[in-house]
């Protein structure tokens, strides 16, 4: 039998089935439940099977099964190319080659098809945890690749088996430690591609969360929930204190009774940009977003340019050329006291004045009694914070409501979040004839002392609204913070109490914010490592802009070197124990015959010091030392490590005085 | 090579052919003396299949991870190829340092394998899964730390005649099977194969003149050796004294000769094929040195003996299995 058709032993099929399943698992969490069904049943009734002593699964059974599964991803995805579809197939795949593994070579075929999907794991996740523990599972892979080499017959039992998998384990993450340099260099040096060779990166299906461009009651219920940072910035000064930290998305202005939503980004585009007059205290920041699938770029209220590659509507919210699919670093610089549009057309005063009819008939009749009894705009406002403020409480446990929303919101439940305060108070304002919008976005943040930078997390989502004053353009007013003004000092989850699950208790969200430090620092590093920063890696040595061939020699000069100390590493002579103790004697010899009495080639250790010792040698250690060395030569056939090096010491710390070359001249012409 | 294995695998023909056209490759194959010990002019390194097949992965790996332009997967790729290369080198370590120190072959008849005894010993650290191949036999040995082994390599060996064993290569896809390091042994050793023995013992040639027919068992002869006792064996032959520090009965055996060595005479088997005839003397001198007897082995130019005993045994299997037609 040849030994790459030889059947696996209970071991090598263990090992190879717990790196297809390492394999699999980090596609599982993401994977539709079909084809989780579909994988994990597959690696059962394979382990299962294998496990009762089952024998090779018949090709009739295997064929259906490579058919049945490109039809499934067709029928789910709709093709077979792209990362969604493409994973979902190489899974599904990876596990029917288990199902058909017998053989060593189907074995380290599976594992070669594993490193593979492994790998396409990350294109979907990123993060620094999940990396390191995907590397982390190559060292298992690597493990089972050692067991399926050929060995002489070896126990079986347990215990022997449990010992040898961990060694193996051990020597697979020490073969990872010891690839890391040629790894970095591969890394940093490999010329990356300026555009994709194929369309790749366009497929958007991930569900990846973020703000929305619509608004319904309950809409953002699920981002203030969710912990994961949407993006992190740096300030070129101080930070602005925290209730200026408003930080703009989407603005919403149509209402259709339930739900609210944007302008088309056409109409935006074509209206072109509100002005901005009266800026002042503006803050320069860099931002870095997390993948949103979306195009909103987000910045702080309000932002006086657009970065490259992006927009500004004349809703003064940031909308970048394509989809954020990918980490994404852009400069802004904002005005945080400013006066916006104050020459706002009547056209725009009037679409945002718009309201659906037939709807929350009590609100508007509400606003129509403000506006008799107050009469000014500001009257009204004050009116309505002061409603929010007294008879209002800040939850997100906020109950349903019906088809009139707003009149159920403020008459009946009165509770609630930013969303429902921001969605009724923009309709009151409406109602009593005051132009106003809603703003989506994010407000506050976490600041990192240590890294200096800001993490702003999806559950710092929030809604404000805007009204427009004569004279006085669009002004930011937050309902919410009339209601519970702690959300603007500290956060929803302050406001909101105790509803946090025990997972999102405060000391551990505390560390988290810590923690994000590393994070970052991960996304600087290895995430945002583009062209362009590569291209400035050379700069220490004088190249302004490593071009490709550059970075190609830099790359085999540093593996080149790399691998020279690794050779030089392995090739370096290993030196017996004996070879040792010959160079300390020799070493003694030198020194005797720097002293004048030189060893004759024919003497051995006894013969010279039987000499020595006749013409009255005055160093007894040096009869001794001879002794000891013929001793250790030649008492056994590997002499003992520790008493070698012991002797090479004695032989180091030897110190011949001058004079015992004159007194043994002396000893030997009185001799003769 | 020799000539009577005229197909020979195309590999083999096509090795064959660089090692007569490259000098270089033929350099280690001039047999050498013990120890051998390996060391980096004499190993060589080549990727293994699987190793091909794995790097073609890394490429759709690398390709895929530089087409997302996603570096964490790019990472992951990196490190596993630089692992995997890496391994080139951990291979390397498993051979380089390697000694062979001793080689010993068992006496053997042609038709039987002939049991090779390899003694390999291992400088500084342990070796895993290194295999040795004669041929198309092969091995699979750990070595410890610092340590000996003895592994044993049957070969076939079906001509009597001197046998020389081709080089042994010995090999190592340790530890994830993605290269291959070999080196090529080449120990000056030959080995001797004893002639077929006649699978039917044909009966012994004894003399028919009557003064020998009886055996004549004379007390007085020297005490010889003890051995298992039979149940043919004259009561008084069992040395009970020894028995009882037994657990089975002990005979006394005397050396007892026949009045007459047996003569094994070659002319006495004409009637058979050549190679036959040399077969069924082979089997009467075995035969012959089982039943202790002594024995004249008489070929065409020469005779040896009369005598017994291993030596003279060994000397006439000797001139057996080198009569003219033997393997050189």
């Amino acid at each position: 039998m040849s030994a790459q058709t030889a059947a696996l032993t209970p071991a090598q099929f263990a090992l190879t089935a717990a790196s297809v399943f390492a394999a699999v698992l980090p596609h599982l969490l993401r994977l539709p439940p079909l084809f989780v069904v579909l994988v994990l049943g597959l690696l059962a009734g394979r382990i299962v099977q294998r496990a009762a002593g089952g024998a090779r699964i018949p090709g009739l059974l295997k064929l259906p099964l490579v058919l049945l599964i490109p039809v499934l991803v067709v029928l789910h995805y709709g093709n077979v190319f792209g990362r969604e579809p493409g994973s979902a197939l190489a899974c599904a795949m990876l596990a029917l080659k288990l199902v058909e593994t017998e053989t060593r070579r189907d074995a380290r075929a599976a594992i070669a098809f594993s490193c593979f999907v492994l790998m396409s794991a990350l294109l979907f996740n990123s993060g620094m945890v999940f990396t390191l523990l995907l590397c982390a599972a190559l060292a298992l892979f690597l493990a089972t690749l050692r067991e399926l080499e050929l060995r002489p017959a070896a126990a079986r039992s347990v215990a022997a088996l449990r010992r040898r998998v961990t060694a193996g384990l051990g020597a697979g993450a020490l073969s990872l430690l010891a690839a890391i340099p040629l790894t970095l260099c591969v890394f940093l040096f490999l010329p990356r591609l300026g555009s994709p060779l194929w369309g790749a990166p366009t497929d958007t299906a991930i569900g990846h969360s973020g703000l929305g461009d619509t608004m319904d009651p309950g809409s953002l219920q699920e981002l203030l929930i969710d912990d994961s940072p949407a993006f992190r910035v740096s300030f070129d000064g101080a930070v602005p204190e925290r209730s200026k930290l408003y930080w703009r998305g989407p603005v919403l202005t149509r209402f259709d009774g339930m739900t609210w939503t944007r302008a088309s980004l056409a109409g935006e585009a074509r209206r072109g940009a509100a002005t901005v007059e009266q800026a002042a205290d503006v803050v320069g920041y860099e931002v870095t977003l997390e993948p949103s699938d979306r195009r909103w770029l987000l910045a702080l209220d309000v932002p006086l340019a657009a970065p490259d590659d992006a927009t500004r509507g004349a809703d003064m919210t940031l909308v970048a050329a394509k989809p954020v699919d990918q980490l994404q670093r852009y400069r802004a610089s904002s005005a945080l006291t400013y006066r916006l549009g104050a020459q706002a057309g009547d056209r725009e005063r009037e679409r945002n004045l718009s309201l659906p009819p037939g709807f929350d008939p009590r609100t508007r009749a509400l606003a129509a009694q403000w506006r008799r009894d107050v009469g000014s705009d500001d009257g009204v406002i004050r009116a309505a914070l002061d409603l929010f403020h007294n008879e209002f409480t800040y939850s997100l446990a906020a109950p349903e409501l019906g088809r009139n929303s707003v009149d159920d919101f403020l008459f009946e439940t009165r509770k609630g979040f930013c969303q429902h305060f921001a969605s009724s108070f923009t309709f009151l304002m409406r109602a009593a004839g005051i132009p106003a919008r809603v703003v989506t976005g994010y407000q506050g943040g976490y600041f990192n002392k240590l890294g200096n930078y800001l993490v702003v997390r999806q559950s710092d989502a929030h809604a404000w609204s805007e009204v427009w004053l004569a004279g006085r353009g669009w002004v930011r007013v937050d309902p919410t913070g009339a209601v519970s003004p702690q959300r603007v000092e500290s956060g929803a989850r302050a406001a909101a109490g105790a509803t946090a699950a025990w997972y999102q208790a405060d000391w551990l969200l505390s560390m988290r914010n810590q923690f994000d430090l590393v994070n970052r620092a991960w996304n600087n590093l290895v995430v945002q490592f583009s062209l362009l920063r590569q291209q400035s890696l050379l700069t220490p040595f004088g190249i302004a802009k490593a071009e490709y061939y550059d970075l190609v020699w830099a790359l085999i000069g540093t593996s080149t070197l790399l691998l020279a100390v690794y050779s030089w590493w392995v090739l370096r002579r290993t030196r017996k124990p004996g070879d040792a103790l010959d160079a300390a004697y020799s070493s003694l010899c030198r020194k005797l015959e720097a002293t004048g009495t030189p060893r004759a080639a024919s003497e051995g250790p006894m013969a010279f010091s039987e000499r020595l010792r006749r013409s009255g040698s005055p160093i007894a250690t040096l009869d001794e030392l001879l002794l000891r060395y013929a001793g250790l030569r030649y008492a056994r056939a590997v002499p003992d490590a520790a008493a070698v090096r012991e002797f090479a010491g004695a032989v180091r710390a030897l110190r011949l005085p001058r004079r015992f070359a004159k007194i043994y001249k002396k000893s030997v012409a009185a001799q003769r | 090579m020799n000539a009577t294995a005229p197909a020979l695998p195309l590999r083999a023909r096509l090795l064959a052919a660089a090692e007569r056209r490259l000098p270089a490759l033929t350099r280690l194959k001039q047999s050498e003396a013990l120890p051998i010990a390996l060391h980096r002019h004499r190993i060589y390194v080549l990727p293994t299949r699987f190793g091909l097949m794995f790097s073609a992965v890394l490429a759709v790996m690398l390709l895929g991870a530089l087409n997302y332009n996603n570096n964490p997967a790019l990472l992951l790729t990196c490190l596993l190829g630089a692992a995997s290369y890496q391994s080139v080198f951990q291979a390397f370590r498993m051979l380089n340092g390697l000694e062979l120190r001793a080689l010993k072959a068992q006496p053997c008849h042609a038709g039987d394998a002939l049991r090779i005894g390899l003694s390999f010993h291992a400088a500084g650290r342990a070796r895993q899964s290194l295999r040795a191949s004669i041929d198309a036999a092969d091995v699979v040995f750990d070595l410890p730390a610092n340590g000996d082994e003895r592994i044993d390599v049957d070969l076939p060996a079906p001509t009597r005649g001197w046998l020389r064993p081709g080089r042994i290569r010995l090999h190592c896809e340790y530890p994830f099977g993605l290269f291959r390091v070999w080196s090529w042994l080449n120990p000056d050793f030959i080995a001797l194969i004893y002639p077929r023995l006649e699978a039917t013992a044909a009966p012994l040639p004894l003399a028919h003149d009557a003064a020998s027919e009886v055996p004549v068992r004379r007390s007085g002869d020297e005490f010889g050796m003890l051995r298992d006792y039979h149940p043919s064996d004259p009561r008084r032959a069992i040395a009970w004294k020894a028995s009882a520090r037994h657990d089975s009965l002990l005979v006394k055996e005397f050396e007892q000769r026949r009045g007459r060595e047996v003569v094994l005479d070659w002319d006495a088997t004409a009637k058979l094929p050549y190679e036959a005839r040399i077969s069924r003397l082979a089997r009467w001198v075995h035969d012959c040195d089982a039943a202790r007897q002594s024995y004249l082995l008489r070929l065409p130019e020469r005779s040896i003996g009369p005598g017994h005993g291993p030596d003279h045994r060994e000397a006439c299997l000797r001139a057996l299995a080198l009569l003219p037609g033997a393997a050189t």
